[in-house]
């Protein structure tokens, strides 16, 4: 579904990903500036879950049967940065940072199942 | 040495030392861990049981494990510690057991499973989570703050 947006919320995720890395690597918490960047990477995947449940509404089907597997990684997609974002909070450590980069590089992978979902490659 | 330096957000317990630190990370892993074997193996125990029954079975073998090893990091405690060097000893055996298997006898396992080739396809962060895991929990997790009754 929507290729442009799959790929723009993969690379927003990797961005993410390498930024709390670094963060996490030179031991600093995260700071305002992360969580800001965590909330426009959980706004994509918002519009992304709105597009996709308005596709399936619309009657478009992923490939092969696999509506409900397709969902659930719509759904994954969009609470994987929220989740670890909230696990990151009351962590004043380089560990903060380092575990929203996991949640991060889990969203560009989750990303590529999505699309692999979608057009019929399902696992 | 953390800059933002008060003290950590409101008193997390010395209990919790488990899921402090690297901690974190570690149970987030493991909750990911958790939630992907689980929703794998109902999707395919639900919908095609018969093409590979043991390799279903086994991956939601793996998530019992899983959030076994979850509930004891994020619980803490002394019990909780003893419980999960057991379980992450189970998850590395499973690991290296069904790693060694699918490699000398592919035929086995006609559908993978997390633990599948030492967990290739998921990193081989199935075979890293238990070693991390048994270092952390041996070591106690993290040490809370010096002052402590």
């Amino acid at each position: 579904m929507l290729t442009p947006l799959t790929v723009a919320v993969a690379a927003a995720a990797v961005l993410l990903g390498v930024w709390c890395t670094v963060a996490a690597l030179r031991d600093r918490s995260a700071k305002d500036w992360h969580y800001a960047a965590m909330a426009a990477v959980t706004l994509l995947t918002v519009v992304q879950l709105v597009v996709g449940v308005v596709m399936l509404a619309g009657g478009d089907r992923p490939a092969g049967d696999s509506t409900v597997v397709f969902v659930s990684y719509l759904v994954s997609v969009t609470a994987c940065v929220p989740l670890v974002a909230m696990v990151a909070l009351g962590e004043r450590s380089r560990w903060g940072p380092a575990t929203v980069a996991a949640g991060a590089f889990l969203l560009a992978v989750l990303e590529l199942r999505l699309h692999d979902v979608w057009g019929g490659g399902i696992g | 040495m953390t800059d933002g330096g008060t003290a950590p957000g409101g008193g997390s317990g010395d209990r919790h030392g488990l899921r402090s630190g690297p901690g974190r990370l570690l149970v987030t892993l493991y909750a990911v861990f958790t939630v992907g074997a689980a929703s794998r193996s109902l999707y395919q125990l639900s919908t095609r049981f018969d093409e590979a029954p043991l390799a279903y079975l086994l991956s939601a073998g793996a998530a019992l494990v899983y959030a076994l090893i979850t509930v004891v990091l994020v619980r803490g405690g002394e019990r909780a510690r003893r419980l999960g060097v057991a379980a992450c000893a189970v998850e590395l055996a499973g690991v290296l057991v069904v790693g060694t298997w699918t490699v000398l006898d592919p035929s086995a396992f006609p559908d993978s499973t997390v633990w599948s080739t030492y967990g290739m396809g998921y990193l081989f962060l199935p075979l890293v989570l238990p070693v991390v895991g048994l270092f952390w929990l041996r070591a106690g997790g993290a040490r809370p703050a010096p002052a402590r009754d």
